[in-house]
């Protein structure tokens, strides 16, 4: 089978057309999920299917590419979606963040300020924020389309009362221009901030769940909180054991069975361009 | 003086069989009426058009709001109607689970009703569930459990609690004491006497258990098949009961 | 202050073939504030009956019942709720109370009914439950365990807690010793000297002769009753 055997970037251009009207609907209510008919894609559900039909809409051929998994752009998952699309739609392909045209992520938002004209693709699992007190999906509907977000806060209040904090640590609910509450994909909490007031366009793609949702430049995201119990975005208390840098999200990478252990950037990209610029952390070789 | 629920015709039909058929009563503050009949008479029917859970085919039922005045909620908007349902209704549910989260400690519990009408302070909100758990007699050591450590009266008397906090002015009551052994309704029924007075409340209660009506509602509706065959005084209905099948009903309960 | 205008009342008795029983024909009497009238009349009479209607207890098929200007037979629930709360009491032969209230809390509800402060309330209860002599101790207890006079008495309390313009009393010397039978007539001295107008059923004799003014025989509003 040769590369030409698929149309531009995989999905036929009808399929493109469906998604990208859902995207622009998602994009004109800012947090609002759009139902679109998610494909089959030639991959398994949780491995990004959602993310790969957006990226696949917005695609064009003069577009370079990068796909990052928890910030990395050598994991299974980053180098499968990325070499799909190579092969797909012929892309030109980047682990740099400055010169992406169209990011692909699962569960990060880039260390590097993100500018006008970049699109940031993310994957979605659970597109439903008040799935976990409310099941039924006809009532969480009627709950947005009603603005009743009190049941959000009870998630918190439970957070608060089990654990002396807001102990939820990643896929931290936000409430999007002050209407919409929104699931930001199982990101960091470390990258709510991010979320908001960003130059790019921000889409989430919920392929099992056949939900679009967007966030379009500059749109005002707040995380959920009490007054007595601000947000905080938290990361670990460290330095890059690379690189050096203290203000970047941290992965925990355990070294030995002896509980050696050392704090690394998940951003690969950010270490290396500071690794490269002369910046060296402790547990640098 | 203005009823605080008025309602006119309500009827409900499940195909050929009648729910409840042109029932109308009004209901002034501070009163408490019952509604009695045996299984099937319709009277939980009645309960679910008024409270909003099912379309009635035909009637009113017009509540005095605090904004607008009297106003009909059948025909409400959607929105209007669950506002209502958070904030000056209630409904007690016969099966405490029906009526509560139980995958949510009973402090969240009480104080969901709080956050749904804006309350965003954690403190403030977790010492109002504690001064409403003390209300229904719930140490307040159970404050972060969740219901399913409770007792069924213990969980009846925090959904009576989670439903009371935002200070509504009328509670629907569905069997609020069915299914609890003998002394733990008492306990209950002296908890809710004791709320109905302090609060100012009113209610409507069904329920089969005519002690019950006895001790807590100050009217009485008997219904049988889906309509109302006879209403008054409580003490008057049972006493003294007018109609045949009121009198057959009394009659044929066992006395202690 | 209590005016009773030409009732009468009928039990029909579906569930027996329809049965209808007369019991009272055009029963007329009135009670002026100050004054305690006895109803008489032989067991079966109708003494309890017109009792009850007075009280809006059992349904008056005829006539009027007027109380300080309500007309029971015709008033709604809640009036009759609101005229029972402030200006009818009634003592009847029997408590009846929830299950595990306190004895204090049930001679104290008809005051906290009419939003009496709690304190003022428990005081009151306090002096009733003294003066008919039942034991401290007792107080924080259910009546419901408690004997028959006690429970008597602690009804007497409860009925007399608040000061009725209008009191229905139905033996409430029945089953009582010496000595509470006399605090029970001197609280209806009292209630009498404060203005309350009473209907009473008294068998015992004496009492009746000491604390009312008139009698009423039940039998002459009774219908002849077909063979």
């Amino acid at each position: 089978m040769t590369d030409q055997a698929y149309n531009f970037a995989y999905l036929d251009e009808q399929t493109k057309r469906m998604i990208r009207r859902a995207i622009l609907k998602g994009l004109a209510i800012p947090g609002y999920q759009v139902p679109f008919a998610s494909r089959e894609m030639p991959m398994p559900y949780g491995w990004g299917t959602g993310g790969v039909q957006v990226s696949a809409a917005v695609l064009t051929p003069e577009d370079r590419l990068k796909v990052i998994d928890q910030g990395a752009d050598d994991t299974t998952n980053a180098v499968s979606i990325r070499s799909f699309f190579q092969r797909t739609a012929g892309v030109e392909t980047t682990t740099k963040t400055a010169e992406a045209s169209v990011i692909q992520t699962r569960h990060r938002i880039p260390e590097e300020p993100l500018r006008e004209g970049q699109i940031l693709v993310y994957q979605v699992p659970i597109p439903e924020p008040l799935r976990f007190l409310e099941p039924r999906e006809s009532e969480t509907r009627k709950m947005h389309s009603l603005e009743e977000y009190g049941l959000m806060h009870v998630k918190l209040y439970e957070d608060i009362s089990r654990h002396g904090h807001i102990a939820t640590a990643y896929a931290y609910p936000v409430k999007v221009e002050a209407r919409y509450v929104m699931d930001p994909s199982p990101i960091p909490k470390f990258d709510n901030p991010k979320l908001s007031d960003n130059p790019a366009i921000q889409l989430f793609g919920a392929g099992r769940e056949q939900r679009i949702y967007a966030l379009p430049p500059w749109t005002q995201v707040a995380s959920l909180d009490f007054e007595d119990h601000p947000f905080e975005a938290s990361k670990a208390d460290h330095p890059c054991g690379l690189c050096g840098a203290t203000e970047s999200y941290l992965d925990e990478v355990i070294t030995d069975d002896a509980g050696g252990r050392m704090f690394v950037c998940s951003d690969t990209d950010h270490c290396d361009t500071r690794q490269a610029a002369g910046h060296r952390g402790k547990d640098a070789a | 003086m203005t009823p605080l629920l008025s309602v006119e015709g309500l009827t409900k039909r499940y195909g050929a069989h009648l729910g409840c058929g042109d029932v109308s009563f009004d209901l002034y503050p501070g009163e408490v009426m019952g509604i009695v009949g045996e299984s099937g008479s319709g009277k939980s029917t009645l309960l679910n058009c008024m409270a909003g859970h099912l379309a009635p085919d035909a009637g009113r039922v017009v509540f005095d709001t605090r904004a607008d005045g009297p106003k009909d909620t059948i025909t409400m908007s959607e929105p209007e109607r669950r506002m209502l349902g958070r904030t000056d209704w209630a409904f007690v549910h016969q099966h405490a689970r029906d009526g509560l989260r139980m995958g949510v400690s009973a402090g969240g519990n009480v104080g969901e009703r709080l956050m749904a009408v804006g309350a965003r302070h954690y403190g403030e909100i977790r010492d109002q569930a504690i001064d409403w758990l003390g209300r229904v007699e719930i140490d307040a050591t159970r404050v972060d459990d969740r219901p399913t450590t409770f007792s069924g009266g213990m969980q009846q008397r925090l959904q009576i609690a989670r439903n009371l906090v935002t200070g509504p002015r009328l509670v629907f009551m569905d069997e609020p004491t069915g299914g609890l052994d003998v002394s733990v309704q008492a306990r209950l029924l002296d908890l809710l006497r004791g709320l109905v007075r302090d609060m100012g409340l009113s209610a409507i209660i069904v329920t089969h258990d005519l002690a019950v009506v006895r001790l807590l509602a100050d009217r009485l509706m008997v219904m049988k098949s889906g309509r109302v065959v006879e209403a008054g005084l409580t003490d008057q209905v049972l006493d003294d009961p007018q109609h045949g099948y009121t009198q057959l009903l009394v009659s044929s309960v066992l006395q202690v | 202050m209590i005016e009773i205008d030409n009732i009468t009342k009928t039990f029909t008795l579906h569930n027996q073939g329809g049965a209808v029983i007369e019991v009272l024909g055009s029963a007329s009497l009135s009670v002026a504030p100050g004054e305690c009238v006895a109803l008489t009349g032989a067991s079966g009479a109708g003494k309890s009956t017109l009792m009850r209607m007075i009280y809006g207890n059992y349904k008056t098929q005829s006539g009027a019942i007027r109380i300080g200007g309500t007309d029971i037979v015709t008033a709604e629930p809640r009036e009759i709720i609101r005229l029972r709360r402030e200006v009818l009491g009634y003592v009847s032969q029997f408590l009846r109370v929830v299950p595990r209230v306190p004895t204090l809390d049930v001679v104290a509800e008809p005051l906290r009914l009419l939003l009496t402060p709690q304190s003022e309330a428990e005081a009151r209860a306090r002096d009733l439950l003294a003066r008919l002599n039942i034991p401290e101790q007792l107080w924080p207890l259910s009546p419901t365990t408690f004997s028959g006079g006690e429970q008597q008495r602690v009804n007497i309390a409860r009925g007399f807690a608040h000061a009725y313009p209008a009191m229905l009393l139905d033996e409430p010397t029945a089953s009582l010793d010496a000595a509470n039978r006399e605090v029970v007539l001197t609280l209806i001295e009292e209630a009498k000297a404060r203005g309350a107008a009473i209907i009473g059923i008294f068998h015992d004799e004496a009492a009746r002769a000491r604390v009312c003014d008139r009698e009423i025989d039940v039998s002459q509003f009774t219908p002849a009753r077909a063979a």
